[in-house]
């Protein structure tokens, strides 16, 4: 059975069977990738190119190492050693790629759209790595992987996003992929930091961390960017850290299993106490694990739709 | 020159005419109504059908020249207004080198002096359009401005806007202003809603917008002085006009047929032609504005075209220029959502688009009688067609609406002793 879609743009409008067969899929990568040799020739022969027009380390390598595994033959560039500062257009960009023959993009970009953008100019399917403040799907179907795996469920599970969520795309991603598994979605964070109308989503809004914990089975913390504080969207760390950051002490009243995510980089000390992100409740390194799993299970559906 | 228009429905809302009849005109003058007209050596245009309106005037148009060429100029805007059935358009400010000075006005005049159709320029409140110094307003009332405004550069001190309308209030000039506080949408692309928050784009807020009404409206009553809001898109926006309206402060308002006829729904498909200054608002303004054209609020329908080259909107949508073109769709839309749906008679479209703007630009009334200049609008209005970019005259083609299905085409234009009829 393949996916509805050629592309994977966002999760806004992937319905369930979708994102259980994606997750499903990755159950069988995740244990190719405890094998001795990591490798399957499921996509032998075929090219996938990661354009990276924001840096990013850790999704680029994972998408990489996911190309890797199922043999495609994988080439990645970043914008600042590309053509694009020398004025290239987007549009431009697309047209030298589908010359060069390649059968699968996976994109990042800071523009809000780009990937919807290009997937309308080439003909390979276009995986979307993030795109400004939108979407970042393959993280958030990461993050529902990592919780189906340890809780054995998300229809139902309470999950509490916390921090930026106006300028966040992995929550963006979380929060359609989670309502569409039927979990409850709470975001946490400053008033200034959620977007208006997001209740309309069917996400209920609060700004005290510490009236969530107790009720929630999943914190997932966004990482709080030290530059939205000098456009006067927050007053300053220490009282980030005060009011909304996650430490030892405000777990005390969490439920006993709860998981404790961030999609990184981490600001320890500041979104989440060092020991909380190192304890026992931190999903933070399966996530990482997880997200090669979910990465190859995303490009072996999307090139099985040819 | 002799022409004779024969059968075509004259409608003059100003003299209460609605009627089936002929104009004889010569060398661009009236000289003969009435039934069965028959006349010698004369061009003669059976108009059966057809509806025979006082010349539309689209008060709101970037030409583009001098300075933008390769978006527009002022042969190619000029020619796209004609066959969007306007015999005038004013051209904003915003071109560079800016229309702060009498000679670029000159040479507007000068580009647009044997045209069909009339060009009157509206010159920028504020040297170089920066709102920080008042530009030279008498001088540019004498070379010919007909309004003042600082379109697409909105004013951000309450201080120099009070000055600006001060000065303006010496002659009576109207004041136009682009209402958006550039605080509040720094870095938008698109209406605050619950789009906006799904595709994570950057809001431009409804109040940005709002604020700026309500100062305008404010300095308006405190100086008794003239104010004219263009583009109003918000439900806010309308209620505020009508209530100073209502208190009988001189504001009056333009709206475009994008913000009646399109909603911020429209940006989910990332077409970048969805993008534009003020942005498409929700469902809940869109019905509020026609409410405010079928009442009154707002004086007139004004295109706010604004063209952009493809290379331009090709791109990234955060990326793209704001702005649409609408002088060839602007007719079709009106008609088809506001006449077809039951908002404005046929009357009152005429109106928007010629009694009332003529009236705020202190321009002479158009009389459809014997001795009169022959300036007129030809509507094929049961005609019904559908949009194609490719097929606008306008240099850009940036349009939202291709392969829209509209009723009513412009069918002519008769204005300074030129006729054309389109087909």
């Amino acid at each position: 059975m393949p996916l509805k879609s050629r592309h994977l743009l966002g999760l806004e409008n992937v319905p369930e069977e979708d994102i259980n067969l994606i997750l499903d899929t990755a159950v069988s990568f995740k244990e190719v990738l405890q094998r001795p040799i990591k490798k399957v020739p499921t996509l032998q022969g075929k090219t996938i190119v990661n354009l990276f027009f924001e840096s990013s380390t850790r999704t680029r390598v994972s998408f990489e190492l996911a190309a890797r595994r199922l043999s495609a033959d994988v080439t990645s560039f970043q914008a600042s050693t590309s053509s694009v500062n020398k004025g290239e257009t987007l549009l431009d960009t697309a047209r030298n790629i589908e010359a060069m023959k390649v059968d699968m993009v996976v994109m990042r970009h800071s523009a809000v759209g780009a990937p919807h953008f290009l997937s309308r100019m080439i003909k390979s399917n276009v995986i979307n790595a993030g795109d400004g403040t939108h979407e970042h799907p393959t993280q958030a179907l990461l993050d529902m992987y990592t919780i189906k795996e340890k809780l054995g469920k998300i229809n139902g599970l309470k999950v509490c996003i916390v921090g930026d969520i106006s300028h966040s795309r992995v929550a963006m991603s979380n929060i359609y992929g989670l309502k569409t598994m039927g979990a409850e979605v709470y975001v946490c964070g400053p008033a200034t930091l959620i977007p208006r109308h997001i209740e309309k989503l069917g996400v209920k809004v609060f700004h005290n961390i510490d009236e969530v914990i107790p009720e929630v089975d999943v914190l997932n913390i966004l990482r709080i960017q030290l530059e939205r504080q000098s456009v006067g969207l927050f007053p300053s760390i220490r009282e980030y850290r005060t009011y909304f950051g996650i430490n030892s002490e405000r777990l005390k009243r969490a439920k006993k299993d709860i998981l404790i995510m961030h999609p990184g980089p981490i600001n320890r000390g500041v979104e989440l106490d060092a020991d909380v992100a190192d304890g026992n409740n931190s999903v933070i390194l399966d996530q990482v694990e997880n997200g090669v799993a979910i990465r190859m299970a995303i490009l072996y559906l999307l090139g099985a739709t040819e | 020159m002799k022409t004779l228009l024969k059968n075509g429905k004259v409608i003059s809302p100003i003299k209460k005419v609605n009627e089936i009849l002929d104009i004889y005109i010569e060398d661009g003058i009236i000289r003969e109504i009435g039934k069965n007209l028959i006349k010698e050596n004369t061009v003669v245009y059976d108009l059966s059908g057809k509806i025979i309106a006082p010349g539309f005037i689209d008060m709101h148009v970037h030409l583009r020249e001098p300075g933008y060429e390769y978006k527009e100029t002022i042969e190619t805007g000029s020619l796209a207004a004609r066959r969007g059935g306007f015999t005038a358009i004013c051209c904003m400010p915003n071109t560079n080198p800016v229309i702060d000075n009498e000679d670029t006005i000159r040479f507007i005049q000068h580009k647009s002096a044997n045209l069909l159709n009339d060009v009157f320029v509206i010159a920028a409140v504020t040297k170089s359009n920066e709102g920080k110094e008042l530009a030279p307003l008498l001088e540019l009332n004498n070379a010919g401005a007909i309004a003042f405004s600082d379109d697409a550069m909105p004013i951000s001190s309450a201080e120099i806007q009070r000055r600006v309308m001060e000065y303006l209030k010496m002659f009576d000039g109207l004041f136009i202003q682009h209402c958006e506080d550039q605080n509040l949408t720094k870095g938008g692309v698109m209406n605050e809603s619950i789009v906006s928050t799904s595709l994570g784009f950057s809001p431009m807020p409804p109040i940005a917008e709002e604020i700026f009404v309500i100062r305008g409206i404010i300095l308006s009553e405190y100086l008794n002085a003239r104010y004219h809001v263009a583009h109003v898109s918000t439900k806010g926006s309308v209620e505020m006009i009508r209530e100073a309206k209502r208190k009988g402060i001189k504001v009056s308002a333009e709206a475009t047929p994008h913000h009646f006829t399109l909603t911020d729904e429209a940006v989910r498909s990332f077409d970048t032609n969805t993008k534009m200054n003020p942005p498409l608002r929700t469902e809940e303004d869109v019905e509020a504005i026609k409410q405010g054209l079928k009442d009154g609020t707002i004086d007139a329908i004004a295109t706010d075209h604004a063209p952009h080259a493809i290379h331009e909107k090709d791109v990234e949508y955060a990326y793209a220029p704001f702005g649409i073109v609408g002088l060839e769709t602007a007719v079709g839309l009106t008609y088809s959502v506001l006449v077809d749906g039951g908002y404005l008679s046929l009357e009152e479209m005429i109106n928007k688009f010629s009694t009332n703007p003529r009236k705020l630009l202190k321009l002479p009334e158009i009389r459809i009688e014997v001795n009169e200049k022959a300036n007129l609008t030809i509507l094929d209005v049961n005609k019904e067609w559908v949009v194609d970019k490719y097929k606008l005259n306008s240099k850009s083609k940036n349009t939202p609406f291709h392969g829209f299905k509209l009723k009513c085409k412009p069918y002519g234009v008769i204005n300074n002793g030129m006729v054309e009829i389109f087909e």
